[in-house]
């Protein structure tokens, strides 16, 4: 980990005026360094999917962004698609239903690279078998429909890593997958960021899933940051209230029952 | 053993898919005692869900028997079947789907007390605000839109208006799961609690096993319409026999505390 990638100071954002002004994001201040795997925990309104968008200038028109974000680890201001790739969780929103997905991709590549048709074709392909689709020959021409919920996830990884990112931002990128799919593709994506070098922000609601591969971990509660420290630490003795609630709110195996265990 | 509460046989359903045949279920059988929760757990697209809904009669299958409380629930028809109906709810994930937008909580509340002939015009507001406090929530609730309420408000609404008809079974299908983590285990309570004091049993669909471990007596494992394993929750979970078990057993997040630890304390 070499410097911070993304600087962020005082980042407000708000939605609507007057009476009916919403602050999705208040005050904000935290850096993101280069490389690391950043986790991003909180619960619905807590603003993490506002970070999200608002760190790849996604958010929408109507909404008012205070503060500063600093990218001093990119010369210009980096670009969403190119130098930021996102996964959502809903790949089968994101991704065109009606164009086979190894256009998807390619388009991708060739906007961002400058690739020709042939030479955005084949990095397609290469990236479907760099996500694990099997037959990633037979699967350039598969419609979204076609594919199973992981796979589609694993396409949309495909699409948002074909610009060669040096930041990829995942939002609830598993939520909507069952657990062996979802472990999966946590897997995969550890793997990817490790092997390319990028930075991951990893946004989700499930801390235990963060607590198994994130570097650092960022709390969001009320869109305020509660806390940001490295995972080790904020796991073992978290310094707020509200992370050590999440923490007693997970259940794991080793929960013990709400139940008695005898048959009724 | 007495006689199972719900009890199914043999239930097959095909779906047809651009030519293909899917096996939905396959030549499924469980059973459900009287104050008994049984989780049914398995990958997306293992018949969990078309199981629930099997059981509600939601969709018929195409072979075999459910039987309630020794009445074979798929020979009723008409007011012999609602009134079956009656003993068995339904809780589903997204409450909000499962409500009309512009109805009040006390819209919700009225609807099964109305149908099912329970209580007057005159008692409603009275049974409203009792069915409100079993399921921890003020009356004050009542006159709110629906929509405008918190997500744990509306799954304790959802769970209120099962309980109108006094059930004796309910079918949760992924009724935690679009919960907050803070606000889900304080749920969960209320389901024990509400099992404790009535003697309900639950069917609890999940994709979550260590959720179904936390709150199931017995848990079954479905994969491609089949289930592959049931047995004591503590049993199943300790030493899955099936592969889909020991897939799900493996794949549930582990809050990495002590190994962090560990670490953190050689790092120092």
């Amino acid at each position: 980990m070499s410097g911070v990638l993304t600087s962020l100071r005082g980042l407000t954002v708000t939605y609507g005026s007057g009476e009916a002004a919403h602050m999705a994001l208040q005050g904000l201040d935290l850096d993101i360094l280069k490389g690391e795997r950043l986790a991003v925990i909180g619960e619905s309104g807590s603003g993490k999917s506002t970070l999200a968008l608002a760190l790849g200038g996604l958010l929408p028109p109507e909404a008012r962004i205070d503060g500063r974000i600093d990218w001093p680890g990119f010369a210009a201001p980096p670009r969403a698609g190119r130098d930021i790739g996102f996964v959502f969780q809903d790949a089968g929103a994101s991704l065109n239903p009606v164009i086979p997905v190894g256009r998807q991709i390619a388009e991708v590549a060739r906007l961002h690279l400058g690739l020709s048709r042939p030479e955005a074709r084949d990095r397609a392909r290469a990236l479907l078998a760099r996500v694990r689709i099997p037959d990633p020959d037979s699967a350039l021409a598969a419609y979204p429909h076609q594919l199973s919920g992981g796979q589609r996830q694993r396409v949309a990884i495909a699409a948002a890593i074909a610009g060669e990112p040096s930041l990829l931002i995942a939002d609830e990128a598993t939520s909507a997958l069952d657990t062996i799919v979802q472990a999966e593709i946590v897997a995969l994506l550890d793997e990817l960021v490790h092997a390319e070098g990028m930075t991951l922000i990893f946004i989700t609601h499930d801390i235990a899933l963060a607590s198994g591969f994130a570097d650092r971990i960022a709390v969001l509660h009320d869109a305020r940051l509660v806390e940001a420290r490295p995972a080790a630490e904020l796991l073992g003795a978290p310094g707020q209230a509200y992370t050590a609630r999440l923490l007693a709110s997970h259940i794991g195996l080793d929960t013990p029952p709400l139940i008695a265990e005898e048959q009724p | 053993m007495r006689a199972p509460l719900l009890a199914v046989q043999g239930l097959t359903k095909t779906y047809r898919s651009g030519g293909r045949e899917v096996k939905g279920l396959d030549d499924v059988s469980l059973s459900v005692a009287a104050g008994e929760t049984i989780g049914l757990v398995g990958p997306s697209g293992s018949g969990k869900s078309t199981l629930a809904r099997v059981v509600m009669r939601l969709i018929e299958p195409d072979a075999g028997t459910i039987a309630f409380g020794g009445e074979n629930l798929g020979a009723l028809n008409g007011k012999a079947l609602r009134t079956v109906r009656k003993r068995i709810q339904m809780v589903f994930q997204d409450p909000s789907a499962a409500f009309n937008p512009r109805a009040t909580v006390a819209d919700v509340l009225a609807d099964p007390l109305r149908i099912h002939g329970l209580a007057s015009p005159a008692e409603r507001p009275r049974r409203i605000a009792q069915l409100l406090d079993s399921v921890g929530l003020s009356a004050n609730l009542a006159a709110r839109p629906v929509h405008a309420v918190s997500g744990g408000q509306r799954q304790r609404v959802a769970i209120a208006r099962a309980l109108a008809t006094e059930p004796e079974l309910i079918v949760l299908d992924e009724a935690v799961s679009a919960l907050d983590v803070t606000v889900r285990g304080q749920v969960l309570d209320l389901l024990v609690r509400l099992q404790r004091e009535r003697g309900l049993a639950y069917l609890f669909v999940s994709h979550d096993l260590a959720v179904v471990r936390a709150v199931s007596h017995r848990i079954a494992i479905m994969d491609r319409g089949r289930i592959v394993e049931t047995g004591p929750a503590g049993t199943v979970v300790a030493d899955p026999q099936s592969e889909t078990g020991r897939a799900l057993v493996a794949a549930i997040p582990r809050l990495h505390i002590s190994h962090l630890n560990r670490e953190a304390s050689q790092n120092a």
